[in-house]
């Protein structure tokens, strides 16, 4: 038997993506105005087929049942007729902005929400073509690419250029950071590596990533994990709190967490989203607003 | 066979801005309560779509555990109605009326309404003909009127299974409400080739097969999502009357250490009577048919997005 290689053993990482940046080691990320910490929030918009291939794997919320399972493709269309509509009352009665991160099959199907939304003055961030349409390696090049840009003319043709890039499933191929540099994102979701933007490398410039947290996924939390409406806010103003505590030392640096329609949406629960967001504002040298907003002000020296 | 993306039973909606609602005698949210009154076969036959039993047949503590909503629990929960003045719409597997007609004369008896919930909850529809189907709904009808005089009018799929051609095959039937689509919190026309039928808001998220089945929730936080859920709809009626419903099962909800906690939640509800119109699912879709069912239509071409086609038909250029 011959003996294992490594042939990516070295100092940093084993990818080219980014360097390898120790934290202990940097100087603290100091920006303008009275902001120590960042926060930004993303409603994602999905669309969940009552056909889905699952290939290659099924996006979490996806249909369950035999087809045709009408209950779960009802239960997640719930969130784009009504539970969205609680969330932005929320998030609109507090001058908050967001990140909605849309699926582009969407975009004719809910026309009214994505006007409004957009008439309301939050960021639309392009979220691939469906939860069925999931970027992996088993994609060649060309097909990746066919998936980005049929997005695209979908954005396109509702008059949207959408700079923020968040991949179905947040899953990518090896190829997805170049492919939607190359059509024109400049911010993307799908990474967390940091508590700071990081630029990442790809042959056609650089792709700020923000790190929105899984660990604060209120799917998951909610209810995969089971977890209650008052564990999924304290957490989320716990990291606050957090970041905020450490600016002395780290300087400034950011998070983002999801509100997703369909859970965070339901009437049991918009309780605890009025609790959350009353909580954030309070923290006045916290910055809360949309990815590309929060993006803007951490690329802003402080003076 | 094709299998489609969207159904297309329903045309986006937007919950903002909606023309208003009205319940009889003013009132903000429609409630009502649904006890599931079911019948799992001891020895069900196989369905290649799904194992009735997931351990096998016969899955003793199961069986017994239902069998235990029907001896105890179903009496118990109509005590504690009878106590609120309430009544109960039951969604009945229809051969619970051959198996158990004491139940079902006891729930006469309190002038509750039954809705289909299919023959058996351990009979699925998945791969039925359209005969079979017919001949399904046809049984379901018949049976209630034999037994009780009713002609029922609503329908919930036994464990909520599905052809494409369901929702017309319960139109053309004259059925008024499906309790089958989770998508809002409101009444909404259906697109099917006949009748006239409503979506009626039921519940998954705060049903109890849920709550207290699948999440495991203890019994203090299955009454506070209850009351919740119930002050967010009551809220939101102002702007446009609301429906929400409490489904149940016997066998878990009223269960000797969880019955407190729907009771507390019932009290909660029951001291709003100013706001909340007391109804049964015919009651409310009667009203929303007769009251609403053109204006929403109408609304729905103005503020949503009106596509061509009924369920599963006509449905070129979707995704």
């Amino acid at each position: 038997m011959m003996p294992d290689t490594y042939e990516h053993r070295r100092y940093g990482n084993d990818h080219d993506r980014y360097g390898w940046d120790y934290s202990a080691r940097r100087a603290p990320l100091r920006i303008g105005g009275e902001v120590k910490a960042g926060a930004f929030i993303v409603v994602p918009l999905e669309f969940f087929p009552l056909n889905p291939s699952g290939k290659p794997f099924l996006h979490p919320g996806a249909m369950v049942t035999p087809y045709p399972d009408l209950r779960h493709y009802t239960t997640r269309d719930y969130g784009l007729r009504v539970g969205v509509y609680r969330i932005l009352k929320e998030l609109e009665s507090r001058g908050l902005k967001a990140t909605f991160a849309v699926n582009a099959l969407l975009l004719d199907y809910c026309a009214p929400l994505i006007d409004r939304i957009r008439a309301a003055g939050h960021e639309i961030a392009a979220h691939g073509l469906s939860t069925d349409h999931i970027h992996h390696a088993g994609l060649s090049l060309d097909e990746e690419r066919h998936l980005i840009s049929e997005t695209c003319a979908r954005f396109d043709a509702h008059g949207l250029r959408p700079t923020t890039w968040m991949s179905p499933a947040r899953t990518q191929s090896f190829n997805t950071p170049d492919l939607v540099r190359e059509a024109g994102f400049t911010a993307c979701l799908d990474w967390e590596m940091d508590q700071v933007p990081i630029a990442m490398k790809t042959n056609h410039g650089a792709l700020d990533c923000l790190p929105l947290l899984n660990e604060l996924n209120d799917v998951n939390l909610l209810t995969g994990k089971r977890q209650t409406e008052s564990e999924w806010v304290a957490q989320i103003l716990a990291a606050a709190r957090l970041l905020l505590d450490e600016h002395a030392r780290r300087g400034a640096q950011l998070f983002g967490f999801t509100l997703t329609p369909y859970v965070v949406g339901q009437p049991f629960r918009i309780h605890a989203l009025r609790e959350l967001l009353d909580a954030l504002v309070r923290q006045e040298q916290l910055l809360l607003t949309s990815a590309s907003d929060l993006l803007d002000a951490f690329k802003q020296p402080a003076e | 066979m094709t299998r489609h993306a969207d159904p297309n039973l329903y045309d986006f909606w937007p919950y903002e801005h909606r023309p208003k609602i009205v319940w009889p005698g003013g009132k903000k949210l429609a409630f009502w309560i649904a006890p599931n009154i079911e019948y799992y076969e001891f020895d069900p036959p196989a369905n290649p779509s799904r194992k009735p039993w997931p351990r096998g047949n016969p899955d003793v503590v199961a069986f017994s555990q239902r069998d235990y909503g029907n001896r105890i629990g179903h009496l118990r929960l109509m005590e504690l109605l009878d106590k609120y003045g309430l009544r109960g719409s039951v969604s009945l597997n229809i051969a619970l009326i051959d198996h158990h007609p004491e139940i079902i004369e006891d729930c006469v008896k309190r002038n509750w309404e039954f809705f289909s919930h299919g023959i058996y909850n351990t009979r699925y529809s998945y791969g039925m003909s359209e005969d079979a189907e017919r001949s399904m709904l046809h049984d379901c009808i018949m049976s209630v009127e034999k037994m009780t005089g009713q002609r029922i009018r609503g329908y919930l799929a036994p464990a909520l299974t599905h052809t494409e051609r369901t929702i017309d095959l319960i139109a053309e039937n004259d059925f008024w409400y499906t309790c089958d689509l989770f998508q809002d919190d409101q009444p909404q026309p259906l697109k099917t080739t006949s009748g006239k039928l409503v979506s009626l808001p039921y519940s998954l998220e705060i049903n109890d097969v849920i709550t207290y089945g699948a999440l495991a929730q203890s019994p203090a936080r299955y009454t506070d999502v209850l009351k919740r859920h119930f002050d967010q709809l009551l809220e939101e009626g102002e702007q446009s009357g609301t429906v929400m419903c409490i489904p149940l099962h016997a066998y878990l909800v009223a269960q000797p250490h969880r019955i407190a906690a729907f009771e507390d939640a019932l009290q909660h509800i029951t001291s709003h009577a100013d706001d909340v119109w007391f109804a049964t699912g015919a009651e409310i879709a009667q009203y929303f048919r007769e009251t609403y069912w053109d204006q929403s239509i109408q609304d729905i071409r103005t503020r949503g997005v009106p596509r061509a086609g009924t369920g599963f038909a006509n449905l070129s250029g979707h995704p």
